[in-house]
């Protein structure tokens, strides 16, 4: 049996040592927002926060996780109301969502760390892989978190009235530094 | 219709939810139901809702509720398709919930809802009329039964918003109230149901809020790889590496004994699974599990015999040409400059964040299956062949998928596999989930392709000849035969076609030729996101860049000129042009590429801002410009563009390469994609001229490589032929 604090619940599981924290998350914990993509590390979908930080839970074995504390994206605000969550609801980050809880839990410990984080430490923080490519409304949406501007999407709308190639601009619309 | 059992509702029960959101139009508050089921309300307890056709319910809390056909990846077609039918119903879009609904219900209802299908970029232009038709017959009806009840004629009655009011008498009354007489009252004649002009839409049109995020910032989606039934055993699989290749044997004494293991299956010829109490416990059996193949000739197959195979193809005589104006080989021939090259775009795979997964229960008399799907129609139809059971006993259950992009349309290979799994268990349900290796090596890449140009250009600097021969892997002998007509098989020259409307080619040229030489592979190959546009447009757009600087034109005038007969190719190109600043002074070291190109049904260009700094590619900037006709959601349009570049890097950056016949780059560490550091700013025009309906997920990534390509030639002086990147020394950071 090994003891586990999963967001501030203690429980037993009775797994072997090696096996790698995702899955007891998700199927010992029941936790399902916490996701398996690649099993080694790469993409993030996995990210929980063990002590504070961000790890990869699909190449952690869950005995190295016992005793401490481990957050996961349900333990993250009981009402989705951290404000990276908020942000990202804000500017409808997510597309199909599959990884997006895996880069809130990535966005919120870069965030604790760094509350004004530049493009340059987004970057550097932010390696999680989304396949829709959310990539420009997650970096908005930190700027957001962080009280900064939050623009998701730069959309020019052009009113084409006829087809010939000399159509006017009717409107350049920002629509989306939305107000949270 | 088929009602939810217990199982169901017990999973479902929590996806009832709210969201509250500052967002176009004010604060909304929307009731979501997801993921399926009509009559899943009354199971719940809720108030009795009345459905007043197959596409509108009505709550008497005046919530309408849409149902929705078409499958929801995260292209947004659920809130774009409940946009529509809101527009006609009138209804208070504050108080609307979407309801997909299942196959299994279409079924029963004789198809009411039609084709459940969702890929081509055709989830909304495919079903756009007859879903505003059922929004706006159900007003009408519900319209009628206000009239009634107030023995009034409809014509003095006006509704917005939910709220039907009679202005001479003062009397009002809500679609809530009216709901059940609306629904005793025939439907209107499809034929008298006049649709509104999109120039007058007020929820269509405009950029509102997803219906579908809330639960996607706290874990609270439930995909199908997230199901839990009562009982329920863990799957790992492993097909024979080798595309082809079968199951000799495999030692099951081997993994006996281990903990939670239930045992090792066959699955079909050419699969094995360890099915267990956990999938970890499944796959790392799985892992120990001796299993003798035989790999097949594939295994002969490596990416060097493939080119072989394809650069054969560039000159050989059984081509066929699809475009055969004037008389392209001699124009060229006796032109005064010619142009000629050959590019090569590579197998890429979907590599969906949630891997394939599925899972199957099956009694004597009824065989169920959970799983993400773009085709639940086609996931049902897979279930009932490999369970053998009638498809009035089968049921599908589709969830929203983490990622599509073609995978998951209409092979349901892993559909068949766990139904054969869970045939060898009855009545336990069993999860299959595929590890990122197996998703990696059993996928329908991308067709692998090559393309020979030629080019004659004459004293003035026009294009006066173009022979285009694309040689390389065709989808339909893969998976649909049955489309090539007398061995010619069209569908690889995508976007290279003279018809107009779907993927017309743009330039008219006065000698073309335009040829497709078929050259299959082992490797099985698909539908993904773009495919065949993106590399006819790669082949396209790169080789009409160098034509352009050899001609000593500007690449946009040099377009431009070519583009005269296709106005909206022009137009597009135009307004890409335009807000990517053409022509505009740049930093030292950043240079424009741009590239024009149709798909989809849509018009779409782009302007790319790039540096070169020895092998390093930085992409700054990217302006992509798409006409899809009529835009019902600008905020998806945009997200569903900024998607489309990172996407569009695959074709940049990944790569799936054959060694002894099966794939070597099985995770993330050799298959690089996009990643957020590596996305330049971008901008999204959208140039809608509202007579036709045009796609919006796949249309624009066929310019997003081009674009940065063309921008790659212009700061190097070298074109980049042989993709991904790496193969011309460059890398994409």
């Amino acid at each position: 049996m090994i003891e586990l604090n999963i967001n501030g619940r203690s429980q037993q599981v009775d797994v072997e040592p090696e096996t790698p924290l995702l899955w007891v998350i998700r199927e010992q914990a029941g936790l399902t927002g916490t996701k398996y993509g690649c099993g080694v590390a790469q993409c993030g979908a996995c990210t929980v926060h063990l002590d504070g930080e961000a790890v990869r839970s699909c190449s952690l074995p869950v005995s190295a996780a016992a005793g401490k504390r481990i957050v996961t994206i349900e333990g993250l605000s009981r009402d989705s109301s951290h404000p990276v969550q908020k942000a990202w609801a804000a500017l409808d980050v997510p597309q199909c969502g599959y990884c997006q809880s895996g880069q809130i839990m990535a966005a919120t410990a870069l965030l604790a760390k760094n509350p004004n984080p530049s493009d340059r430490d987004i970057d550097q923080a932010m390696t999680n892989i989304c396949r829709c490519g959310t990539y420009q409304r997650i970096r908005a949406a930190i700027h957001m978190a962080a009280g900064g501007k939050g623009v998701g999407s730069i959309i020019h709308m052009m009113g084409a009235t006829d087809t010939s190639g000399s159509e006017t601009a009717v409107a350049a619309a920002d629509h989306s530094d939305a107000k949270a | 219709m088929k009602k939810a059992n217990s199982t169901k509702v017990t999973n479902q029960s929590r996806r009832k939810f709210i969201v509250s959101s500052a967002a176009a139009g004010g604060g909304l508050a929307l009731g979501l139901n997801l993921p399926y089921g009509a009559g899943l309300a009354a199971a719940q307890g809720q108030a009795a809702s009345t459905e007043i056709n197959a596409w509108v319910v009505v709550k008497p809390d005046d919530t309408c509720v849409v149902r929705i056909a078409r499958a929801e990846m995260g292209q947004g077609t659920h809130t774009g398709l409940a946009q529509l039918v809101c527009e006609e119903l009138e209804c208070d879009w504050k108080k609307v919930a979407i309801e997909p609904i299942s196959p299994g219900q279409n079924l029963a209802r004789k198809r009411v809802w039609r084709d459940m299908a969702t890929g081509g970029s055709r989830g909304i232009r495919g079903s756009n009329d007859y879903v505003r038709q059922g929004g706006a017959a159900a007003r009408m009806m519900l319209m009628q039964a206000a009239a009634d009840q107030w023995s009034v004629p409809v014509t003095e009655l006006t509704v917005a918003n939910g709220v039907i009011t009679h202005a001479a008498s003062g009397r009002s009354t809500s679609y809530g109230r009216v709901a059940a007489a609306a629904a005793k009252l025939t439907p209107p004649d499809p034929k008298s149901i006049k649709l509104k002009n999109p120039r007058e839409w007020k929820i269509a049109g405009k950029p509102m809020m997803r219906l579908d995020t809330a639960d996607k910032v706290n874990g609270g989606k439930m995909y199908s790889i997230d199901l839990k039934l009562p009982g329920m055993l863990h799957a790992a699989i492993k097909e024979c590496p080798v595309f082809g290749g079968k199951v000799v044997s495999f030692d099951e004494s081997k993994i006996a004994g281990r903990r939670g293991v239930r045992g090792a299956v066959k699955v079909g010829e050419t699969g094995v699974a360890v099915v267990a109490d956990s999938w970890w416990r499944a796959k790392t059996a799985l892992e120990a599990l001796p299993i003798v193949w035989d790999e097949g000739p594939g295994a002969k197959q490596s990416s060097a015999t493939i080119a072989a195979h394809l650069k054969e193809g560039l000159t050989a005589s059984d081509a066929f040409a699809d475009t055969n104006v004037g008389d392209a080989p001699g124009a060229i021939a006796g032109a005064a400059k010619k142009v000629e090259a050959v590019y090569s775009a590579q197998f890429v795979s979907h590599a969906c964040m949630e891997p394939m997964n599925c899972t199957a229960r099956l009694t004597a008399d009824k065989a169920e299956v959970w799983m993400p799907s773009q085709n639940a129609e086609a996931s049902l139809a897979a279930l009932s062949t490999a369970s053998g059971l009638p498809l009035a006993q089968c049921e599908a259950y589709n969830h929203g998928l983490g990622g599509g992009f073609g995978r998951r349309g209409g092979t349901q290979d892993y559909v068949r596999q766990a139904v054969s799994i869970a045939k060898q268990f009855p009545g336990v349900p069993v999860k299959l989930v595929w590890s990122r290796e197996e998703d990696q090596a059993h996928d329908f890449y991308r067709p692998i392709a090559q393309c020979k140009l030629s080019a004659g250009i004459d004293q003035g600097g026009n294009l006066v000849g173009l022979h285009i021969r694309v040689s390389g892997q065709s989808i339909n002998a893969y998976l649909a035969p049955h489309n090539i007509k007398d061995g010619k098989d069209r569908r690889q020259l995508q976007g290279m076609w003279p018809e107009p409307d779907d993927a017309q080619f743009g330039y008219s040229v006065p000698n073309l030729r335009i040829e497709y030489a078929m050259r299959n592979t082992h490797v099985p190959v698909g539908p993904w996101r773009g495919v065949n546009t993106n590399q006819n447009g790669i082949f396209s757009e790169c080789f009409i860049e160098e034509v352009a600087r050899a001609a000593g034109k500007d690449s946009l005038e040099f377009r431009r000129a070519m583009l005269k007969n296709h106005p909206k190719h022009l137009a597009v190109l135009n307004a890409a042009a335009e807000k990517g600043d053409w022509g505009k002074p740049l930093p030292v070291g950043v240079h424009r590429g741009i590239a024009q190109f149709m798909g989809y049904g849509s018009y779409s260009a782009a302007v790319a801002e790039v540096s070169v700094k020895g092998r390093e590619v930085k992409v700054h900037r990217m302006v992509l410009a798409l006409n899809c006709g009529h835009a019902v959601n600008p905020a998806t349009i945009a997200a569903q563009v900024e998607g489309s570049v990172a996407y569009g890097f695959d074709s940049l950056q990944s790569e799936i390469t054959i060694q002894n016949g099966r794939v070597a780059e099985l995770n993330f560490h050799t298959y690089p994609v996009a990643r957020l550091a590596q996305l330049p700013k971008v901008e999204t025009v959208i140039v809608p001229t509202y007579d036709f309906w045009g796609g919006v997920g796949e249309p624009t990534i066929c310019v997003t490589a081009p674009a940065v390509l063309n921008a790659i030639l212009a700061a190097t002086g070298k074109p980049v032929r042989t993709l991904p990147l790496k193969h011309e020394g460059l890398t994409l950071v």
